[in-house]
């Protein structure tokens, strides 16, 4: 096997193709994990003593959660490359990524609600973690909105990354405001420095989920940055000869 | 540092020219705080209980409203681009004008504070910490304020779009601002939550005058 060239697929045109490839991949892993860690999460977890079934909502619940933090740093990542290296295929890579970023933060606070409501008796409680999760949301809003209010493309690219880059701060305030705060919200799940106090079937039924909400979210990104690549190489001669392939 | 003295003293200048604008803000401010009690019901104890905090939000507010006169009579008329052509550094620039941002937007509704606060019946004990976190507070406003100002300048629908993009940065400041007078008058000590706003104003006079020059480039180019 000769060395790969990377670099090329830094290029819109060649990685267009490459996203063509993997969607069906990763489309496929998700529908597996999901079928899986849905399987675990409503069969095999045991019903938790303190909360009964209605914690099974954690399994979409966390995950979704984790995916809005996760996706919204790498958002930062990409756009902190295409500011440095004016690469145009990462700012398109970010702005593929907001919307999925902005639904997870959604599910994350929607489900959120519906844990809640059984536990502690109201749909919404003011505390540190959920207040952090919506100004999440409102944080994708404002990037979503800036980059749609910009007509010109690099200005759009740039200046989206900028605010993104702006905002990331705010992720490990949310992640630490926990710690910080001390508030009706339990504390984080899961610990990496002490044993997790839950069965470790409802671990992998949430860990399914994960992983099936990271392939999810790749296939979705690399469905939507082939779109963008699409709109913004229009006029070029690469997308003209695929379109009129596509039509024969 | 002479550029940043000049450009102190010619957006001073311009700023009391135009009065009218220092006072547009500062108006915004008292009618906004005046709503509430029209809205909640005149009770003294949950006005007691509300009046910190509906003083930050209205200065988040006020500050807000005023970014577009940041940047934009200088984008219109070309200055702007002339000061990012000059060598001289382009932080200093947006450190100076953001500076004279919150003379003429923060610096009177922080001022103006106290009185509102004697009106939700706040204690003298909560009124100088209310003061205090206004004092500390608001430039921070204003120096991250500028970031959303700069990266907005000439795009339609500017000053709403400002809004979605700075508000949610204000939030820590309205926490540890409106809660440093809750803290206070809890008993708990204010001093904890004054010191957070000034880590908040160290760190925000260190990073946003450099990512303001940044977004003005961008969006000047």
């Amino acid at each position: 096997m000769g060395k790969i060239n990377w670099y090329k697929y830094a290029s819109p045109a060649s990685f267009y193709g490459l996203a063509g490839k993997m969607i069906p991949g990763f489309a496929a892993l998700s529908i597996v994990f999901f079928v899986v860690g849905l399987y675990i999460g409503f069969f095999v977890a045991p019903t938790d003593a303190q909360q009964g079934e209605a914690y099974r909502i954690i399994f979409i619940h966390v995950p979704a959660a984790w995916m809005s933090m996760f996706i919204y740093i790498v958002m930062a990542v990409y756009s902190g490359i295409g500011l440095a290296f004016n690469t145009r295929l990462s700012a398109m890579m970010a702005q593929a990524l907001a919307p999925t970023g902005a639904l997870f933060a959604f599910i994350a606070l929607f489900t959120g609600s519906f844990w809640g409501k059984p536990m502690w008796g109201t749909w919404w409680v003011w505390d540190a973690r959920l207040t952090s999760q919506l100004i999440l949301f409102f944080l994708y809003v404002g990037y979503i909105s800036l980059q749609a209010a910009i007509d010109d493309p690099r200005r759009s690219d740039r200046a989206s990354a900028l605010i993104a880059l702006v905002g990331v701060i705010n992720v490990p305030i949310i992640y630490f405001s926990v710690k910080w705060w001390n508030t009706l919200h339990q504390g984080a799940s899961i610990s990496f420095t002490k044993a997790p106090t839950m069965a470790y079937t409802m671990l992998a039924g949430m860990l399914f989920m994960a992983i099936a909400c990271w392939m999810y979210t790749i296939a979705v990104a690399l469905y939507r940055v082939r779109l963008i690549i699409l709109e913004r190489e229009r006029h070029s001669i690469w997308v003209s000869e695929l379109l009129t392939e596509g039509l024969r | 540092m002479s550029i940043l003295v000049w450009v102190l003293r010619r957006d001073m200048m311009l700023a009391m020219r135009r009065k009218s604008d220092v006072l547009t803000t500062l108006f915004f401010f008292v009618i906004m705080v005046s709503l509430f009690p029209l809205g909640v019901g005149p009770e003294r104890e949950l006005l007691k209980a509300i009046g910190p905090g509906v003083v930050w939000v209205a200065a988040l507010l006020a500050s807000m409203l005023s970014l577009g006169r940041l940047f934009s009579a200088d984008y219109s008329d070309g200055t702007l681009e002339q000061m990012l052509l000059c060598p001289e550094s382009l932080s200093l620039i947006v450190l100076g004008k953001t500076f004279v941002h919150w003379m003429t937007s923060g610096l009177p509704l922080v001022l103006m504070a106290p009185l509102l606060g004697l009106q939700f019946g706040l204690s003298g004990q909560a009124l100088w910490v209310l003061l205090a976190s206004l004092l500390l507070g608001t430039p921070v406003l204003s120096l991250v304020g500028a970031i959303g100002a700069s990266l907005t300048l000439g795009l339609r629908g500017g000053g709403v779009l400002v809004s979605l993009l700075v508000l949610p940065l204000y939030i820590p400041v309205l926490i540890f601002g409106a809660g440093a007078v809750d803290a206070s008058t809890s008993g708990l000590g204010a001093e904890g939550h004054l010191s957070v706003l000034g880590a908040l104003l160290v760190l925000a006079l260190l990073a946003t005058p450099k990512a303001s020059a940044a977004a003005l480039r961008i969006s000047l180019e």
